[in-house]
């Protein structure tokens, strides 16, 4: 049987070293799939959510979290919260932190939560609207 | 204007990575992860398809850059595919068709609520359970060679890399001497999982104790037993454990070449482990100097040709050389002398998968799972009449009930109970009810006559007729046997031939006798394991089903109706309410009758192909000997009458 094979980019050889780097890489991959990470994001993604734009808060999260190089977060997605007035809408949880549920939202606004409450640790209470988390699943 | 995802952050990312190009970096920002199983049962169903769909879907609603799909390995839960699970919502999906594919991203990928219309769902109930961590199936596992299944990329290296692997090989070459791996092994309790369950450590220590001026690793990755394909699906999911596995083997032992045996019948599994193996000789993996320590090991597939008797060692070994696959006397131990007449470590796929996580993780830590003689986890094969049909990972000690009922779901069809599981195929035998309280240690199950073997767990319903069984048995190893030994090669022909005449009502008093007999006689003069394990399945079910043997011989009776000769459908007037249903059934009009009123067969048009009885919702369609297709009408009455009375209404229970 002839074997068709995948071409692929050659690879260098490796080192020990090499592989511990591969695995630092692929960090992001790995926290993805594993659910190692330290902070996870939900933004509502509701109808109301979507009409409100929650679209442009998750593009501008992905590009914070890509800027800031970090690797342990990941952003979830959840139906309506309930409360459809306060759209945009996102819970940020914390390992070990009671999540925090920021309403009427815009770009600025997750911006400053990002750098705030995720990369410094302080939840941003002028946006704050409640304690508690309220992932769908 | 909102800024672009594909900005600085991912030149950030692309430096930081010199082994990617510049897309794969893309890929790796993606928030959510589509893992879509390509194992060989869900490419069948239309993966393919589906992934396509899916990609499209995804371009579509402008989500393309924040959701990836994934191909992985097999993902176990092989009855519903293709399915899919996702990360990091951690959500199964199961029976995707591409026509459900633009809900799917609506609700789950847009809207963030689980698609419930694919969500898994426990039988006869309707509550959809989104969870992968809670459904039963994945919830009562435990996973070590299987820990990297549905969470890869099996075709790249670099998943397996970011998983841990590799890491034991490093701490090996680096850290360890052989003697030292060997005994990490040996003190794990690991006993090889091809199905004898000889200690690995022990085969290591042989195999590092002998000195010769070259030495073999070799995996047998040629799984032939109906109803198992565990060594297939970690190959395919997981290739690179089962080749650091090797390594390590030949670290141990101070080999330097190995190759891995698989059947041509397993493409997909051939393909993804070329690939890995081309993936590590690039990486310098695989080679002169692995990991540049210095030492050298290299590595190639053989194909094989499909014989059953090749996943016997030295039948292998033989057919790698390029001859005929064939036993020969184990004078030696292949440890000793295999392959080219040189010591050979000859070890199975699962237990060289393995290794990678002993070493890592410590002899202790694997100790821990499973029983003190029957250590760690072992990948079954369930299939047969179950809900949950697929590949799951228990500790040694589960029991056969709770894998049957917690993760296989249990019997499902209307109104059938369990009978018996036949475990490790061709070479094994068949465990009834009162065994099923059982743990899966090799000693516990080979006490009750049956096998672990390599792990083929085929669960049957009480509508299987045990003769019919082990003569289907009996068919593929008189087929498979390679003619070497006389006792083998013309005692299972013998024996398939008269399970035969037992099936089709020529079986004479004193036919059970002659077959165990006989089957003592091939077990004591086989050479190797094939011969020596044949009869199991004829003596497990003549052991536990003996009354079925002489129904079938005595009374010209299979209750269950699928000996087609040795049986007669009637319909219970009293039981029948004329729903028509065996009426639409029946292939030769045999069946007649008007609407709600009693139906009645034609004895001279009916097959006998049990199609009624299947289809009837009352249970009026009684299964009598066939000496009843020629009684009067008074006489089928007693003779329905008298089976009603002792089945309490089901003739299969009468036994």
């Amino acid at each position: 049987m002839v074997l068709q094979r995948e071409r692929r980019p050659i690879m260098a050889r490796l080192s020990i070293a090499d592989l511990q780097k591969i695995r630092d890489e692929n960090k992001a991959t790995f926290t993805l799939r594993k659910g190692d990470h330290k902070a996870k994001i939900i933004v509502h993604m509701g109808t109301c959510g979507i009409a409100a734009g929650a679209r442009s808060i998750m593009t501008a999260l992905i590009h914070e979290i890509a800027l800031a190089g970090r690797e342990d977060i990941v952003v979830k997605t959840s139906g309506c919260g309930g409360l459809c007035a306060r759209e945009p809408m996102a819970v940020i949880e914390l390992v070990d932190q009671t999540p925090v549920i920021y309403g009427d939202l815009n770009e600025e606004k997750i911006t400053e939560i990002f750098r705030e409450h995720i990369m410094g640790g302080n939840p941003v209470e002028k946006y704050g609207l409640a304690l508690g988390g309220d992932a769908l699943f | 204007m909102a800024p672009d995802p594909r900005g600085p952050g991912m030149e950030l990312l692309f430096h930081l990575n010199p082994y990617s190009k510049k897309e794969e970096a893309m890929e790796t920002a993606a928030r959510t992860h589509a893992m879509l199983c390509g194992g060989t049962g869900c490419m069948a169903s239309g993966t393919k398809q589906v992934k396509a769909a899916l990609e499209e879907e995804f371009r579509k609603k402008g989500i393309g850059d924040e959701a990836k799909v994934v191909l992985s390995g097999c993902n176990g839960f092989c009855a519903k595919g293709p399915v899919m699970a996702v990360y990091p919502d951690e959500t199964f999906y199961q029976d995707i068709r591409p026509g459900d594919v633009a809900g799917l991203v609506e609700e789950h990928f847009l809207k963030g609520r689980p698609y419930q219309k694919l969500s898994f769902k426990e039988h006869d109930k309707k509550i959809a359970i989104p969870s992968i961590h809670d459904i039963p199936f994945f919830k009562h596992q435990v996973l070590v060679v299987l820990k990297n299944k549905g969470l890869i990329d099996p075709e790249r290296i670099e998943d397996y890399i970011m998983m841990d692997g590799y890491k034991a090989l490093s701490r090996a070459l680096t850290l360890m001497k052989p003697e030292e791996i060997v005994k990490v092994v040996a003190d794990s309790g690991l006993r090889g999982r091809g199905g004898a369950g000889f200690p690995t450590g022990k085969k290591w220590e042989l195999g590092l104790k002998i000195k010769s001026d070259e030495k073999y690793v070799v995996c047998n990755g040629d799984e032939g037993d109906p109803g198992a394909f565990m060594d297939r699906s970690v190959m395919e999911s997981d290739p690179h454990a089962v080749i650091e596995g090797m390594i390590l083997c030949g670290v141990a032992t101070e080999s330097h070449k190995g190759y891995i045996y698989v059947r041509a019948e397993y493409p997909l599994a051939v393909k993804r482990l070329q690939i890995a193996i081309d993936q590590c000789h690039e990486a310098g993996l695989l080679g002169s100097s692995i990991l540049g320590t210095g030492f050298a090991f290299d590595l190639e597939i053989y194909q094989g040709a499909g014989a059953f008797v090749c996943g016997e060692a030295t039948a292998l070994m033989r057919s790698i050389e390029g001859k005929r696959g064939m036993p020969r006397p184990k004078l030696w131990r292949s440890a000793v002398k295999g392959l080219w007449d040189r010591p050979t470590i000859l070890n199975n796929v699962e237990t060289l998968a393995n290794i990678p996580q002993i070493i890592l993780n410590g002899a202790g830590w694997y100790r821990s799972l499973g029983t003190d003689e029957s250590a760690g986890t072992k990948v079954f094969a369930l299939t047969g009449d179950i809900a949950n049909v697929g590949l799951v990972e228990v500790p040694m000690d589960t029991t056969l009930r709770k894998i049957i009922f917690d993760i296989g779901g249990g019997i499902t069809k209307r109104g059938r109970k369990f009978k018996a599981v036949q475990l490790g195929g061709p070479s094994g035998g068949c465990i009834p009810e009162e065994f099923l309280d059982m743990r899966v240690t090799y000693e516990d199950i080979k006490k009750c006559g049956a096998i672990v073997g390599s792990g083929g767990m085929v669960v049957m319903d009480d509508s299987t007729c045990m003769v019919n069984t082990s003569k289907f048995f009996l068919d593929f190893t008189a087929d498979e046997s390679c003619g070497k030994c006389v006792p083998c090669r013309i005692g299972t022909k013998l024996m398939y031939d008269m399970l035969g005449d037992i099936c089709e009502g020529r079986g004479k008093a004193g036919d059970i006798e002659i077959l165990e007999d006989l089957s003592e006689d091939i077990i004591n003069s086989s050479l190797c394991g094939l011969g020596q394990s044949a009869p199991t399945p004829v003596l497990s079910t003549i052991k536990y089903f003996r009354h079925e043997y002489e129904m079938h011989i005595n009374n010209k009776w299979c209750p269950t109706g699928v000996c087609s000769d040795l049986c007669t459908f009637y319909i219970d007037e009293k039981l029948c309410k004329g729903c028509g249903a065996c009426l639409r059934a029946c292939p030769t009009t045999a069946v007649s009758g008007e609407k709600k009123k009693p139906h009645k067969i034609n004895q001279d048009l009916c097959l006998h192909c049990r199609t009624c009885w299947e289809s009837c919702k009352f249970n009026s369609i009684k299964i009598l000997p066939a000496a009843a297709r020629n009684a009067g009408e008074a006489e089928i009455e007693y003779l329905a009458g008298m089976i009603n009375e002792a089945g309490k209404g089901s003739e299969a229970r009468i036994m």
